[in-house]
């Protein structure tokens, strides 16, 4: 009977209405898939709690724990063990669990909740038989209900006594896959990983479009990119990775295009293939690393010629970011020591000197149309190559 | 010519050959006891490390109680440098380098100016090469130790050591003189016996055997302090259990190059000038290398290629060359700024080293593919 279980609080979805089924039916599978490399674990519902179990022995919980606090759609989870609904089992059971925590704590109180009305002691005496329990074994600890360091509770359910200690808060957001499917814009900087844990967190299914420019690029800022999907897809899920040669475009705009409305031009047709390939693949939006005015490229003239070829939404979630604060989420999911290796990437190669800031769409799109792009985009799409990144 | 493969990074490390790689495989699959252990296992071990050791000394002219393994030249540099210093810590707290040393010199350099040691980093003069007075007049009573490379690893620029080493010893005699040998070994004459350096450091992977082995000389009377405290193997100045194989696969290696090396320095030669003969003919071409330089070292520049993307563009064709030096991906070659060369010229920078393997074919089709990537890939601003 005694078994260790993982309690889960749900987030926003718990407030959602007659959608609530599908929302958690989306967790629930995610959960299986974040923990498959751990071990082998059955999910269960009962009221705005999910119950993790193992079904097998040797499961590293700490292990566990770790990948659930990745999990969109979680508020907060807790680390339980299921016991008999006796008394002394129980009393003797939390001693045993608390022994990782309660030795270096001052303070602690008792909770109970007695969902299962049958058992003889109400809520107030488990806490006070429980709470004498605990003082014997751990002499030093003093009860404190306002502000205890640790607050042991005690759960009465049907099927069991449920002992737990500290809630660990989870990623928040909705479960992916909950909001639909997106194609992210991946360069390799700081930025566009952010975007993309952020708009995963909302509940996308993220697509990942990386442009490459041999030679002008190599194999290394490719893998870059790749390591930097794989970190995302810690919280994101599966990520679909298209992967584009970009060459022959860059060198076509370079040789037939001013070189003032180089990057712009270049931006508005990696546009155009990302939405290609969305169509292709039934996204429904676009996301990039954008943030106001940090670039040439990411003004509002810029991001007005750039959405001037956008046939579908495009998710710029850092818009109103500043750098720090976008390198502080960066530091927080992992991505950043990664973001920061020095491999060119083709956003770089060939930055002009004075690229227009305020570029007119009207002069853009002559700029462009020196030259018939299309025989090349088509060219791109049919070379991408695709492949799924997961982390384990 | 598909699958084609054209090696000219070997500066950067080399392709094991097979007398290394047989020795290597000799100390790991047969002869694998710890040479510390009282066994006949240990004891055929301590046999095949005493043979390194003996071939080493006898190539070298010097004692096999002066030679010691180290994991690579990193570790004899920093060994040289930070133990030497201790060693003669009574005698002064002032170093004399040049501004064009690896960066595990630069490295150890900047450490112990930071423990307050002086610090002189002597330049090139005009015509890129280094006078032995302007480190006769950089050595006072106070200095501890001089450092300076044999060969320079970017540029191929050949350091007058010997007479460097004299002139130092003339104003100071009790400086350590310490040589990074790492780019001049068995590839150059060296004679260790009346020679004025009194610590050297060689690497095993830059001429044919395995990573991870290096080669360190102690002149007989001179003071290290160790970095590592262990087991006290190889007198106590490099603890660990030694590394049999690379060890033997390094001497192996080592005495391959020593035989041929008169002949592997004339096909050099004339590698180089069949180089420099073919680069001449790309307008776009400068040679950054000097006369006194090497000739299995050149370092060209290609105008407004960045180094990078002419590095990737010959990939494609199976040619392998480096930017700058490999072991500071993506950074400003202090090498080339201490030439005085424009930052344009640095940044397009490229370093072809050849091996005993290289071919004039090879050097013609590089030279071919240089001239296709000047003129076809796009120009920086």
């Amino acid at each position: 009977m005694k078994q260790e279980v993982i309690m889960i609080k749900l987030g926003e979805i718990a407030l959602k209405g007659l959608n609530r089924k599908t929302f958690e039916d989306t967790l629930v599978k995610n959960i299986k898939w974040r923990l498959r490399g751990v071990g082998k674990f059955a999910v269960t519902r009962a009221q705005s709690t999910m119950y993790i179990e193992p079904k097998e022995d040797d499961i590293d919980f700490d292990e566990a724990a770790d990948h659930l606090s990745n999990v969109f759609g979680i508020a907060a989870f807790t680390r339980a063990l299921v016991t008999e609904k006796k008394l002394e089992a129980i009393k003797a059971d939390a001693v045993e669990y608390m022994r990782d925590v309660l030795p270096y704590a001052k303070t602690f109180k008792v909770t109970a909740k007695r969902a299962d009305k049958s058992f003889p002691l109400t809520s107030p005496q488990i806490q006070q038989e429980l709470g004498g329990t605990l003082l014997d074994a751990y002499p030093h600890l003093k009860v404190d209900v306002h502000n205890p360091e640790v607050t042991v509770t005690i759960e009465i359910r049907d099927f069991g006594a449920y002992i737990h200690g500290k809630q660990i808060p989870g990623a928040g957001g909705m479960p992916v896959g909950s909001s639909g499917k997106a194609m992210v814009l991946i360069s390799g900087g700081i930025d566009s990983p952010v975007a993309a844990y952020m708009m995963a967190k909302r509940g996308l299914i993220l697509h990942a479009v990386h442009f490459v420019s041999p030679p002008y690029t190599s194999d290394r800022a490719r893998q870059k990119v790749e390591d930097l999907c794989e970190i995302v897809s810690r919280y994101a899920g599966r990520i679909y990775f298209h992967c584009v040669p970009f060459t022959k475009i860059q060198e076509a705009i370079k040789t037939h295009c001013p070189e003032e409305f180089f990057t712009i031009i270049m931006r508005r047709l990696m546009m155009e293939i990302a939405i290609r390939i969305s169509e292709e693949n039934d996204l429904k939006a676009l996301i990039t690393g954008e943030s106001l005015a940090q670039v040439a490229s990411q003004t509002i003239g810029a991001i007005a010629a750039t959405d001037d070829v956008c046939t579908m939404p495009v998710f710029r979630p850092l818009i109103g970011m500043d750098k720090n604060e976008i390198i502080e989420i960066a530091r927080k999911i992992g991505t950043f020591e990664t973001s920061i290796l020095p491999f060119e990437d083709c956003c770089t190669v060939f930055t002009p000197k004075h690229p227009k800031t305020r570029p007119a769409v009207e002069q853009v799109r002559a700029a462009q149309a020196a030259f018939d792009f299309a025989p090349l985009v088509e060219e791109a799409v049919r070379e991408t190559e695709v492949k799924t990144i997961a982390a384990l | 010519m598909e699958g084609r493969e054209v090696y000219l990074d070997n500066s950067a490390t080399t392709k094991v050959c097979k007398a290394a790689l047989e020795a290597a495989v000799l100390g790991m699959e047969k002869e694998y006891g710890n040479a510390a252990s009282l066994h006949k296992k240990g004891w055929e071990a301590q046999k095949l490390l005493d043979a390194a050791k003996k071939g080493f000394a006898r190539l070298l002219g010097c004692e096999e109680q002066e030679l010691y393994f180290t994991s690579g030249a990193t570790e004899s540099n920093n060994l040289s440098i930070l133990g030497g210093v201790v060693g003669a810590k009574r005698r002064g707290r002032r170093v004399v380098t040049t501004t064009m040393e690896h960066a595990s010199v630069l490295a150890c350099m900047e450490e112990l100016e930071a423990q307050g040691y002086e610090v002189v980093r002597i330049g090139p003069k005009e015509d890129g090469g280094f006078d032995p007075a302007d480190f006769y007049s950089a050595v006072d009573e106070n200095t501890v130790l001089v450092s300076c490379m044999m060969v320079n690893n970017e540029t191929g620029l050949l350091f007058p050591v010997e007479e460097i080493g004299r002139a130092v010893k003339r104003k100071n005699p009790q400086v350590l003189f310490h040589v990074d040998a790492v780019q001049g070994f068995m590839k150059l004459p060296l004679s260790l016996k009346r020679s004025a350096i009194d610590l050297l450091s060689a690497s095993g992977h830059k001429i044919f055997a395995p990573k991870g082995i290096g080669l360190l000389f102690i002149r007989k009377g001179v003071r290290i302090k160790p970095l590592f405290f262990g087991g006290g193997q190889q007198n106590g100045i490099r603890v660990g259990t030694e590394n049999v194989p690379l060890a033997s696969a390094f001497y192996a290696a080592a005495e391959e190059l020593a035989k041929n090396r008169k002949e592997h320095y004339a096909l050099y030669e004339m590698l180089k000038s069949r180089l420099l003969e073919r680069v001449g003919e790309i307008p776009e071409v400068s040679v950054n290398s000097k006369d006194s330089c090497v000739p299995y070292i050149v370092n060209l520049s290609v105008a407004k290629i960045r180094s990078e993307i002419m590095l990737h563009y010959l990939e494609q064709f199976g040619i392998y060359v480096s930017s700058g030096s490999a072991c500071s991906k993506g950074a400003k070659s202090h090498v080339l700024a201490a030439f005085g060369y424009p930052a344009e010229r640095i940044d397009t920078a490229l370093r072809v080293s050849f091996s005993p393997e290289t071919t004039i074919d090879d050097i013609d089709y590089f030279a071919e593919k240089l001239k296709e990537g000047s003129t076809s890939l796009m120009k920086m601003k």
